[in-house]
């Protein structure tokens, strides 16, 4: 790693000025070590490669934006499932709001809890993805998360969970800062279903590190709450072993700033990873996808598929990579990165990338921006179908096959119920 | 039913004059066939009729029992009981056929303020219809017309109009792509929708569809224009000569 230039060097203090490092506890090792990473690549600027899309401004002021608070008529989305609900409020557990934290095959603290003991099986895991993360490209709003999360959970999956986890968000603060650090290790075979939901805090930094043992199955569902002024950044960080299964998908409604990052290593044979996102945006939205599979074994499958609609000047970005290693034979790889534009101001930057090593390989990639197809509105409305209300047909058809991807067709049903509300309000 | 007067029509984009005088009346229970070389006019009339952006019409008139519907939005035109059968059925991705027809069918129904159908009943009835065009579960369930065959397409196509019991049927080139027992399936669906009170205007290029959909009058059109009309024997005659003779006749 190079020595950062003054500039650099100037926001990364300014950044870290309102922070501090825990001085005891079994992490402390892991978020020193975090912190140098962070000091010696420096906080992310616009003329980093990575972030030419996305402004990291936000991320890095020493205090946040201030957010409006925001109160949703419409019920939780998935406080109708039997679940295992858990509650941070600004960041921060709330024990009051959250399920008794125990199932069957299942154990799950609170980081903060368990902060202060000197030994704990996540010494173990905590921040060694996102480390693994920071090569071949610098991702310093993750390290700063592993140096400085003052919350977070710690789940150890024994065995198959027959009911999801709920990680439920709420905002109360206008300008609450939240750093929280998930810890996630499925033993071998084991089954997890995880569902995230709701606006988390003013700015919102997220790590989950995701260890998923041989023949595991990670389910992860996550929304994204329609809290306009929203600004977060999240990485999901994921390993995988033989024979595995990871599957996540984000739906993302409104947002002034979200960037998500989802770095996974197929790293046993046969393992498969899929990653998705549907994403409705209006106006100063802005929203990046970042994805970097590494397929590092034999006979992987890995699939991405974002779907984003955008109108009245809002933002898309796709930073989509496939990296496959020498000896990943057999890896069958597939991105999809579309974009439909509802008007001219909006825009939609992709990057798809492809990086292959092994010589049997099948991958392929495609990445679209357009308009809704004028031959299928005209063929809908020749049946009837009044001009504004095929407009929505087609856009939900365009989405949905993003949320396809989306295993549990109740949840499926349910996203896209939201999603046609969200039309409806916006007027599309 | 349908009634078109002088229709002049040109490309929106470009100074091109493609319909330069249409006259034509489709009675209610009547089936008129429109045949003509290519280039002639046939797949505009229809296309202008329903509605399709890229058309301006410069003079004369269209209406259906007696509203003109030349300034009407393409769904007013089919809430008003205007269908067309397309040559290239469009493929929707994404939107499954049964929920295509249901949407379209009470879009229909809301703008003629009566009530929309429910969900059973339309299942009942779409099976019904479904089942005689030979259109299985499968192709209801998949999404409009993707991955269909060309056949299987037109099929489609016929079911629509089935479902939506419209006063006025176009049909353009729809045994284009059909193979024999193709069309007869196509034929026998339109047939069964013959009735007092609904016109038919078929457009096609061959005769052989007349055999199994018997036009009550046959028109010629030609470079814009309807050249000549006359009984079921017109279409014999360019099935046996082609239109050379009534070209000439033309010039």
């Amino acid at each position: 790693m190079s020595a950062v230039t003054n500039p650099k060097q100037t926001a990364t203090d300014a950044r870290l000025s309102t922070l501090s490092l825990p001085t005891s506890g079994w992490s402390t090792a892991a978020r020193k070590s975090a912190d140098a990473r962070l000091r010696v690549m420096g906080v992310p600027g616009r003329r980093d490669e990575y972030w030419r899309y996305t402004d990291p401004a936000s991320f890095i002021s020493a205090t946040p934006a201030k957010a409006a608070l925001f109160d949703p008529k419409e019920s939780e989305m998935f406080g109708s499932l039997d679940r295992i609900n858990i509650v941070f409020v600004d960041g921060e557990f709330s024990a009051d709001l959250s399920d008794p934290l125990n199932g069957s095959g299942l154990e799950i603290v609170r980081l903060a809890d368990i902060a202060a003991l000197d030994v704990h099986w996540a010494k173990e895991y905590y921040g060694v993805l996102e480390e693994r993360g920071q090569t071949p490209v610098h991702r310093p709003l993750a390290a700063l998360n592993t140096a400085y999360a003052n919350d977070g959970v710690i789940i150890h999956v024994a065995d198959t969970v027959a009911k999801p986890v709920n990680i439920t968000y709420l905002h109360q603060s206008e300008t609450s800062d939240a750093i929280l650090h998930h810890v996630i290790k499925l033993d071998a075979g084991a089954d997890l279903t995880l569902l995230e939901n709701g606006p988390a805090a003013a700015r919102f930094n997220k790590v989950m590190e995701v260890f998923v043992a041989d023949g595991a199955k990670f389910h992860h569902i996550r929304t994204q709450g329609r809290d306009h002024e929203r600004r977060a950044v999240t990485h999901i960080f994921a390993e995988l072993g033989t024979e595995s299964v990871f599957k996540s998908f984000t739906l993302t409604a409104n947002g002034i700033m979200t960037r998500n990052e989802c770095v996974l290593w197929l790293n046993g044979d046969d393992g498969i990873a899929h990653v998705a996102g549907a994403c409705v945006g209006d106006g100063d939205f802005h929203h990046d996808d970042t994805v970097f599979i590494t397929h590092d074994a034999v006979a992987c499958e890995s699939r991405q598929v974002f779907k984003k609609v955008l109108r009245n000047g809002a933002t898309g970005v796709f930073q989509g990579k496939i990296l496959v290693k020498p000896d990943a034979q057999k890896t069958d790889g597939y991105q999809i990165s579309q974009s439909l534009l509802l008007d001219d101001d909006s825009q939609f930057l992709a990057k798809p990338e492809l990086e292959i090593y092994a010589d049997d390989v099948a991958c392929s990639h495609g990445s679209t921006s357009g308009a809704i197809d004028e031959e299928a509105l005209y063929y809908l409305r020749s049946r009837g179908v009044p001009a504004k209300q095929a407009t929505n047909l087609l856009t939900l058809a365009f989405l949905g096959e993003a949320v396809d991807e989306v295993e549990d067709r109740d949840i499926a049903d349910a996203i896209m119920e939201r999603l046609e509300g969200w039309l409806q309000r916006h007027g599309v | 039913m349908l009634e078109i007067k002088n229709l002049h029509v040109k490309l929106e984009d470009e100074d091109k004059q493609i319909l330069k005088g249409v006259n034509l009346t489709v009675e209610a229970g009547k089936v008129h066939a429109i045949m003509g070389p290519n280039g002639s006019g046939k797949s505009t009339l229809s296309y202008v009729l329903s509605g399709k952006d890229g058309y301006e019409v410069t003079d004369g008139s269209a209406s259906l029992s007696g509203e003109d519907i030349l300034e009407m939005e393409p769904e007013e035109r089919a809430a008003a009981g205007l269908f067309l059968a397309f040559q290239y059925p469009v493929e929707i991705p994404g939107v499954g056929n049964m929920t295509f027809l249901r949407t379209a069918v009470n879009a229909q129904r809301k703008a003629r303020g009566e009530d929309e159908m429910s969900a059973a009943e339309f299942l009942k009835v779409v099976r019904e219809r479904a089942k005689t065009l030979k259109i299985d579960a499968d192709m209801l369930k998949r999404p409009v017309n993707v991955g269909f065959s060309g056949g299987e397409k037109k099929r489609n196509e016929i079911l629509q109009m089935a479902m939506l019991e419209p006063k006025m049927c176009i049909l353009d080139e729809t045994d284009s792509g059909l193979d024999v027992d193709a069309m007869k399936l196509v034929a026998e669906g339109v047939n069964a929708l013959r009735d007092e009170g609904r016109g038919f205007l078929v457009i096609t290029h061959y005769q052989r569809l007349l055999d199994h959909i018997k036009p009550d009058v046959v028109h010629i059109m030609a470079q814009g224009r309807i050249i000549k009309t006359g009984g079921p024997e017109l279409a014999l005659e360019v099935e046996n000569n082609g239109y050379a003779d009534i070209l000439a006749e033309l010039a």
